[in-house]
């Protein structure tokens, strides 16, 4: 049965590389191919989860040697993997979202002349993100990390004839770089440390190490976490993302690769318990990120950009969550998968009406589209109803646990952070009660464009609206599912390990203030956006509209801080380059021409000059030879 | 007599053979004052030998002879060549390796 582990990597990877070399033979039915390969994956999937299921926990992680990769003296690395609770956990969040989302691609994609190639990348992220799961070292985690951040630069930039996707796709992947380098320095840290970088021996070894050093790496990771989840500082990638094909924002920048930073950090559990340092930071980044996201979801007008804001928040929630220690590791895991369902869901609906509307991204420009797209607005409606926190509905099992351990985490910290939360939490009602008024409700604002086309809206076909049919059901039913018993939490604490906070609130009043912060958050949104009209030109806003319009500035202080001060250093470099070092070389050609000048002078051409300096020559040989005779 | 006069007559010689190497411009003539230079010196080599009471100094005259007589040949040859393509046995004109 382990021997099936390698062949989930396989099958999307053979899948990637058929339709990428197969060239125009899969052009009419690659995506087939590309969509049963990803089915064939969550198969594999479904029977190594059912296999285990069938062992008792502690013998649910296993590990399947596949090859030596690199063996240089002492130094060894392997490509093996180990799958266990949390690795199969996300195992069968990307292929079943992937193959639901490949599924989605097939009508979303199907007028795209490059649609092969599309099916191809996707297939690369899935063997990617699954390499990342199922790596049972760092090395070869780092090698799928690099693999789902090339699949998202291709993916951001496949519509690459637009400048502003290419800017985008490069822009994602320059930011990730900086959180790629904060991995590959902490793969080194413990290799110098531990003098290995399996995930057995360096968790073995850990509480042998110093703190400081523990602390050195753990940072390190938070690093690699914030520039793949976009977490502040290295958020501001994720808004461009957006310029992505709709199904990419939802597989790659919603449900999954968004998700790796968190998946780092809980796999990463036991370096991070024993660095109570890196933890404080990681809830501080979790906690900004959630308030930065949220924020900037509520003022952007392009419903994609919204919806990124929002991821951005929620995984500042699983981020905060994974900060807390081993009271918040399985709710942060468990808010990743129920977010993966209703956050993909909405951004396939968002999809969706963007199809209906001739590509229309802005929600000024929507309205009074529930009577035209009932499907889509059924399940878009339940992704909502999750994502903030609906009771009974996934959102509210999961969310209600964060705010609870950050509550547990005790003392003036705990409060700090469960206001945060809280308030996260209203401002997520608020912001995507606006999304689904300004597209669902009120009077149509619908332009025609450019080229005068009205638009028609329409439900989409049924290979579109089948798997938000699907993950609208996990939006609403996943999280009691999980909660059930706590059957979710049980099922990962042989992984990430379990601890209850004594919280300063018991259960029942945190789950009333948040419901009570949802219901502020409704209403207020409700009272902005429902009850008076909308107007199709966004009004100037107070300040802090226009911030986040601008993404809280992220990109002005990018520009001042590190883009400005850079092209300056870059600009005084070539100056210096250009003055000093060439002028010196130069200098020193010139002094030698010049005084090869004047030498040459001295080459007459004529016979007697020579025969003088001849003359001349014999006498001084023949005065010194005098002269040390006589001495 | 006295012996040093030859080497009176070898210096005397000598100076007039460097100073018409330097002076003049004929090719020919600065030819015979290298010859008039190389005779000096032989002179000054027998009289040293005779000083001395051995032959190694006449041995050095054979030898230098030797070098004269092939160096005539060596030197006659480039001069008319010389003379031949530039109608002049000045070695003034002769200046075309200067730069």
């Amino acid at each position: 049965m382990n021997s099936l582990i390698p062949l989930l990597v396989a099958a999307p990877l053979l899948g990637a590389t058929l339709l990428l070399l197969g060239g125009r033979l899969f052009d009419r039915y690659g995506h087939w191919l590309g969509t049963a390969l990803a089915a064939t994956s969550f198969g594999l999937g479904l029977a190594l989860f059912s296999d285990m299921l069938g062992r008792d926990a502690e013998h649910r992680s296993v590990s399947q040697y596949l090859y030596t990769w690199i063996e240089v003296g002492d130094f060894k690395a392997d490509v093996a993997f180990q799958l266990d609770q949390l690795s199969v956990t996300f195992v069968l969040l990307i292929t079943g979202v992937g193959t639901l989302i490949h599924i989605y691609s097939m009508g979303y994609m199907a007028h795209d002349p490059r649609r092969r190639r599309f099916f191809a990348y996707l297939n690369l992220f899935l063997a990617a993100m699954l390499l990342l799961v199922l790596a049972d070292n760092y090395l070869l985690l780092y090698a799928g990390w690099e693999g789902v951040g090339l699949a998202s630069y291709l993916l951001i930039g496949f519509w690459q004839h637009k400048p502003s996707a290419a800017v985008a796709a490069k822009k994602a992947f320059l930011v990730n770089r900086v959180g790629d380098l904060g991995l590959s320095i902490a793969i080194m840290l413990m290799f110098v440390e531990f003098g290995d970088f399996t995930f057995s021996g360096v968790f073995g070894a850990a509480d042998q190490a110093s703190e400081g050093k523990l602390t050195a790496i753990a940072l390190m990771l938070l690093l690699a976490a914030c520039g793949k989840s976009a977490q502040v500082p290295l958020q501001s990638w994720l808004g461009d993302a957006m310029e992505g094909p709709t199904p990419v924002s939802a597989l790659i920048h919603a449900a999954t690769m968004v998700t790796a930073g968190v998946y780092l950090i809980t796999r990463s559990s036991v370096i991070f318990n024993l660095a109570p340092d890196a933890q404080t930071v990681v809830v501080v980044v979790g906690a900004v990120t959630l308030l930065f996201g949220a924020i900037v979801g509520c003022a952007k007008d392009d419903i994609k950009k919204a919806l990124a804001g929002s991821t951005m928040s929620q995984i500042g929630y699983m981020v905060l969550a994974a900060g807390l220690g081993p009271i918040g590791y399985a709710f942060a895991i468990m808010h990743l998968v129920t977010h993966g369902f209703f956050k993909a869901g909405l951004f396939l609906g968002a999809g969706s009406v963007m199809h209906g509307m001739n590509d229309e991204v802005n929600m000024r420009h929507y309205g009074g589209l529930r009577k035209y797209m009932p499907v889509t607005f059924v399940t878009f409606g339940l992704g909502y109803l999750a994502i903030i926190g609906f009771p009974g509905l996934s959102g509210f099992f999961s969310k209600d646990q964060i705010i609870e351990a950050a509550f547990a985490k005790g003392g003036t910290e705990g409060w700090i952070l469960g206001v945060c939360t809280l308030v996260g939490a209203a401002v997520t009602a608020f912001y995507m009660t606006r999304v689904m008024l300004l597209t669902f409700f009120g009077e149509k604002r619908w332009q025609t464009d450019d080229e005068g086309h009205e638009p028609h809206p329409h439900e989409s076909p049924a290979v579109m609206t089948l798997p938000m049919v699907v993950l609208a059901f996990g939006s609403v039913f996943a999280g009691g599912l999980f909660a059930w018993n706590e059957s979710f939490v049980d099922w990962l604490e042989p992984v990430t390990g379990l601890a209850h906070g004594d919280s300063p609130l018991n259960a029942t009043t945190v789950t009333l203030l948040t419901s009570v912060c949802v219901l502020a958050g409704v209403l207020l949104s409700w009272l902005m956006y429902g009850r008076s009209s909308v107007p199709v030109v966004p009004p100037v806003g107070s300040l802090l509209t226009r911030a986040a319009r601008r993404d809280l500035l992220q990109d002005d202080f990018n520009h001042a801080v590190l883009v400005r001060p850079g092209s300056a250093l870059a600009a005084s470099l070539v100056y210096l380059d250009s003055k000093a070092v060439d002028g010196f070389v130069n200098g020193l050609a010139a002094a030698i021409g010049g005084i090869s000048g004047r030498l040459r002078r001295i080459q007459t051409g004529y016979v007697r000059t020579y025969a003088l300096s001849m003359f001349g020559g014999t006498l001084v040989l023949v005065a010194t030879t005098l002269l040390m005779r006589s001495v | 007599m006295n012996p040093v006069n030859y080497l009176y007559l070898s210096a005397l010689l000598f100076t007039i053979g460097a100073s018409g190497v330097l002076i003049r411009r004929n090719a020919i003539v600065l030819f015979m004052c290298v010859e008039l230079m190389l005779n000096a010196s032989n002179l000054a080599l027998v009289t040293f030998s005779r000083l001395h009471g051995n032959l190694d100094g006449q041995i050095i005259a054979f030898f230098t002879m030797v070098v004269a007589a092939a160096e005539v040949v060596v030197g006659l040859a480039i001069i008319v060549s010389i003379f031949r393509s530039r109608h002049s046995a000045s070695v003034d004109d002769s200046n075309l390796m200067k730069l």
